[in-house]
Parts: structure tokens; sequence; C-alpha cells
């Protein structure tokens, strides 16, 4: 057992473990934070399946961009949705968690089931990546690849996404303006 | 090296708890961070994958392209949910079942 093994078991279990903690927090605003916690773990697998730009675009958009939208669209719209929250936790229906439950319990068990049966490492493309000498190795500049793949062979998708991206910004500020201004 | 099953089984959690999130909160704001969970989980496989494809980089391509659609979707969930607030004054999205006033 390496130290990458040991690194990867480290940052699997503190992510699985916020990630229990975001589901079933009592307050909102400390499920967010935790949220951040999960995200850093997931930044940290990332670096370790050696995608270190992944990640990096991980805590720059996720972390930087998302949750904090997330806390500003929480905290900006007032003080009645965190009464309001309060008072909704505390008449929670526990029939409808029970089958929430049950229902990703046996999802898992199907998933794990699947994945072993599959056998990823062994898979018949994943094998001949191995063959031709197409693994990234540990200590690989991948940046570069990828900025050269991106402007090259993935140009259209990564045009569409902009222009996609523009017209969500576009539409997210419509829908967030103020009633009576808008016609 | 680690092992794709060991990824594999890691996203698959977090799928599962996303899931839980999803069909158990009562909250729109917790709904949105489960189905963060489970976009995540959905990365975390591509990447894990992307690492057999050193000269192509698809698996990391379309991560990164999955990061910034997230992103987009956030962005107008966020302000769905702030003009569902508005007008019914909840967010719980069992007790918005109305299109129109």
């Amino acid at each position: 057992m390496n130290l990458m093994q040991i690194l990867f078991y480290f940052m699997a279990f503190i992510a699985v473990a916020s990630a229990l903690m975001v589901a079933s927090g009592k307050n909102l605003v400390r499920s967010i934070f935790m949220f951040f916690i999960t995200l850093f773990a997931l930044a940290g697998l990332y670096v370790l399946a050696l995608a270190d730009f992944v990640a990096i675009t991980q805590i720059v958009i996720y972390l930087g961009g998302i949750l904090v939208l997330i806390l500003f669209a929480f905290m900006l719209s007032g003080k009645e949705t965190l009464n309001f929250i309060r008072e909704q936790k505390s008449q929670f229906i526990s029939a409808n968690k029970v089958l929430a439950l049950l229902l990703a319990g046996l999802f898992f068990v199907a998933l794990v089931i699947m994945i072993i049966k599959t056998d990823a490492n062994n898979l018949a493309w994943v094998k001949q990546s191995i063959a031709n000498n197409n693994v990234i190795v540990p200590n690989a500049v991948m940046t570069d690849n990828i900025g050269i793949n991106l402007m090259t062979t993935y140009l259209l998708p990564f045009e569409v996404i902009s222009i996609l991206l523009l017209m969500a910004l576009v539409g997210a500020a419509h829908l967030s303006r103020r009633e009576g201004r808008a016609s | 090296m680690i092992s794709l099953t060991d990824f594999l089984i890691v996203s698959a959690a977090l799928f599962c708890i996303g899931l839980y999130m999803v069909v158990s909160k009562h909250n729109a704001i917790q709904i949105l961070i489960g189905i963060e969970l489970m976009l995540n989980a959905a990365i975390l496989n591509l990447v894990s994958f992307g690492k057999y494809d050193r000269f192509g980089n698809e698996g990391q391509t379309f991560a990164l392209f999955a990061i910034v659609l997230a992103a987009a979707t956030t962005a107008v969930a966020l302000a769905i949910i702030l003009n569902v607030y508005r007008r019914y004054k909840t967010i719980d999205p069992n007790k918005v079942d109305k299109l129109r006033d």
C-alpha cells in the first residue's frame, strides 16, 4: 500500500463522509459549508486521477463560482427564507425519508454490483491503451495538451458551450430582475 | 496505482447521496446541492477514465465542459428559485403546483 493509495482512501473517506453530513444536516448554511469540503476532497481525487487542470477548474468554478452564488442567493433572499426553513425542518415527515433512503440504498447496491461485474481495469480499450502507452503518467504535463485539444479537436463544442453560457447568464440576469420593472 | 473500480465505487456512493437528497429534501436549494453532487460523481467518472487517454484527452475535456455547464445550470436555477420564492413565499417544490397564480 503506497502513499498514493493511502491519500486516495483518505480523500474518498472525506468526500463521502462530508457528503453524508451535507445530506443529513439540519441547518442549510452549515450543509452548504460542508459541501465546500466535499468539493475540495473531490478536487483532491481529481489530482489523484492525474487530472490536475480539471482539479484547478473545479476549485475555481465550483468553489469560487457556484457555491458563492448559492450562498449569495441564500443570504440575499432575506430573513423570511431563513425563518421558513427553520420552521419547515421541525415538521419533517419521516416516511418520505425512509423511502428515499431505501431508493438510494438499493440503487447504490445495484451500481456496486454492476461496477464489480464490469471489472473496469480489464476492459478491452483500457488494456489496449495501456499496451499503446497511451496512459497519463504521474510526471507528465497535461495542461498544454488539453489546451491544444480544446482549440483543435473540440473547437466546436467549446464554441457551442461559450454561446450556451452567455445565453444562460443573460437568462439568469433577466429572471432575477425585480417584478415591477420587468414588462 | 489506484484501480478504476475504487474511483467508480466512490462516485457511485456520491451519486446515491445526491439521489437521496433530490428525493427526500423539501427545500429547493438542498435539491440543487444534491444535483451538484450527482454531477460531481459523473465528473469523477469522466476524469478517472480520462487517465487512459493521454493524447485525445476526451475524459478531461468533457469534464471541463460538464463543470461549465453545471455553472450555467446553477445560475439559472437560482434565479428561478428566487422568483418562485417571491411569488409563492415558499421554496418547497411540493407546494409549488401552479404555473400561474
